[in-house]
């Protein structure tokens, strides 16, 4: 199995029945690849298409055209293999924080007992900074507990591929952050292979090994892939200190701001959406670097 | 000052039943002497003969003492035409429980499969249009015709009366469980079944129990005209039959305990209602 394509879309396309009569092609021939233990965030406006990209990789909407394949297999329906955090967190209100967890546990793992199940779920739970709520309903849970369960859920059926969708933004600047932290250091811990949607550039520098920028609907392109130049060992806090951040996060924003609109009147002559242009944007080296700074930019 | 508003609403609803009392009380005391002298001819058409004298209309003293006369015996039977209350509630519980838990066993499974397939929904929608605002009574003579038993037929009138509200209810509950909670499921790979009794049946249980509700209502409004029509046994025969006895003291005693009954019933489904209810 290839390990540098463990996820491959190839030439995707997705349409839906414009509201007027007809059909709209939210994105055509779309074409990306995401090694195995990567992190790859995508970028793009709203109704672009991101989360219709995210369905099809999660088996919940096949593609109209193209296929998507997951470790040499085109991917069919959803598969246990791939956990999904949701934006809404989607956790079942009826049922406890264990209840939601174990829910998952069991249908990893159907024939476990109760017990084991129960174990399971509370180690996840504990993992997720929970301890002590799991015999709370969702409703009692603030917004950022209740992310976390969704996101102890997804850990919970030990996924091969995490997908998630705008998982933070619902959530305010200070829980937002701590989440950010914990789900970075548990994806580098275990070496998950992610999938994520973001709107926050700089959520999407800290998290994000790769980041795939979306041109604006309809016909959504894959317009290039921005590797991020930062080093791995990164922190939240440090970050905007590396010479590279302003690099990556004013191309980022070039983009959002300018070319996600204006990619697809000015197409570079020699792009082909089977391999968008990969960049990688790193500071102009400065003529005279400062003798004693603090973090010595040769570092990158 | 001080008292909670249930204490005080429960004094005044104590004073309002006093103050009704003794109005009613004094109302038929004092009518019996005051009323113009009735024609006899005429008080014989109106059914009030035998009572020369003294008001037809029972005070509320009268009404307690046959109350108390009932539930010193509430199960006695001496045939036809004289059984103990309780008993005749029993009967009439009895066939409304039966209607009902038949409605409860189409209903739901139907409701489900309407509610999860928007075609079936369609299909079936002017069906179920044209057949909701009809009595159930209009169905009686029909009923008896093909049933060819009054005590079915009324079983079966109240299945039908039962049957709209849980069958409404139910396809709505399920067609309206959020996409995202039957999305949780699919990514987990859990079968169809078990969705539908996982995801589906909780995210709908309080939808289909506000149907449950409706239901248990109508039925018990509906048996008591449902027995008046077929006969025999039941408080609904039971009020028929007293008012031929011109026991309007019995017909009093028996509202009372309709009332009471219906709010029993309504209260336990209320509760199990409650118990289903999830907070967002
Ligand atoms: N089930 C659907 N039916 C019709 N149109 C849809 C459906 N799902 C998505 N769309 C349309 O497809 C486009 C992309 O949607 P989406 O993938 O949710 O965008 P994004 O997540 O980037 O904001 C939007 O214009 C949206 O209206
Ligand atoms: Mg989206």
């Amino acid at each position: 199995m290839s390990d540098e394509k463990y996820i491959s879309i190839e030439g995707i396309s997705r349409q839906f029945a414009a509201p007027g009569g007809g059909k709209t092609t939210v994105f055509k021939d779309l074409w990306f690849s995401i090694p195995r233990g990567e992190f790859a965030c995508i970028i793009g406006h709203s109704g672009c298409g991101k989360t219709t990209v995210l369905n099809i990789l999660s088996g919940l909407e096949l593609p109209d055209e193209g296929v998507a394949i997951v470790a040499d297999k085109a991917i069919e329906g959803p598969s246990l293999d791939r956990a999904v955090i949701f934006q809404s967190h989607a956790l079942l209100p009826w049922r406890t924080v264990l209840g939601n967890v174990a829910y998952a546990v069991t249908s990893r793992w159907p024939k476990w007992g109760k017990a084991k199940v129960e174990e399971h779920a509370r180690a996840f739970i504990e993992k997720v900074g929970l301890k002590g709520s799991e015999l709370k309903k969702p409703s009692q849970l603030s917004g950022g507990m209740k992310q976390r369960v969704g996101i102890a859920r997804a850990l919970s059926i030990e996924p091969k591929m995490l997908l998630m969708d705008e998982p933070f933004s619902a959530l305010d600047a200070l829980t937002r952050g701590t989440l950010q932290d914990e789900v970075r250091r548990i994806c580098v811990e275990t070496g998950q292979t992610v999938f994520m949607i973001t709107h926050d550039v700089d959520e999407a520098i800290y998290l994000a090994d790769k980041i795939i920028l979306m041109t604006n609907g309809p016909e959504a392109l894959v317009a290039e892939i921005v590797e991020n130049p930062l080093p791995k060992d990164r922190t939240r806090e440090g970050m905007h200190k590396h010479p590279h951040y302003y690099a990556i996060r004013n191309h980022l924003i070039d983009f959002l701001v300018a070319r996600a609109k204006s990619f697809k009147s000015e197409i570079p002559a020699d792009y082909d959406p089977k391999r968008p242009p990969i960049v990688r944007p790193v500071a102009s080296p400065q003529p005279v670097p400062p003798p004693n700074s603090a973090n010595g930019t040769a570092a990158a | 000052m001080g008292a909670s508003v249930g204490l005080r609403a429960g004094i005044l609803s104590l004073a309002i039943l006093l103050i009704f009392g003794a109005a009613w009380h004094i109302a038929v005391s004092s009518g019996a002497s005051s009323g113009p002298a009735m024609d006899p001819e005429y008080a014989k058409l109106m059914g009030i003969t035998a009572t020369s004298g003294k008001s037809a209309m029972p005070g509320p003293l009268d009404i307690l003492a046959k109350l108390g006369e009932h539930l010193k015996r509430p199960f006695y039977d001496n045939g036809p035409n004289d059984k103990g209350l309780g008993l005749q509630l029993l009967y009439s519980l009895g066939r409304v429980g039966l209607g009902y838990f038949l409605a409860v066993l189409v209903a739901v499974p139907v409701g489900f499969v309407i509610g999860m397939f928007p075609v079936i929904y369609k299909a079936l929608d002017p069906f179920i249009q044209v057949l909701k605002p009809v009595s159930p009574l209009a169905w009686m003579p029909l009923a008896l015709y093909t049933i060819k038993d009054s005590g079915k037929s009324a079983i079966f009138v109240i299945f039908i009366c039962s049957l709209w509200p849980m069958l409404i209810n139910t396809a709505f509950g399920v067609a309206a469980v959020r996409k995202e909670w039957i999305n949780v499921a699919r990514t987990l790979e859990v079968s169809q079944w078990r969705q539908a009794l996982t995801v589906i049946l909780p995210a709908a249980a309080p939808t289909i129990l506000t149907g449950m509700r409706i239901s248990i209502g109508i039925a018990w409004l509906v048996i008591v005209a449902a027995e008046m029509l077929v006969g025999g046994t039941g408080i609904g025969y039971f009020v028929w039959n007293e008012w031929n006895n011109l026991s309007i003291a019995n017909v009093i005693v028996a509202i009372l305990l309709i009332g009471l009954v219906g709010m029993a019933l309504d209260l336990t489904l209320a509760r199990i209602q409650r118990r289903v209810t999830f907070p967002e």
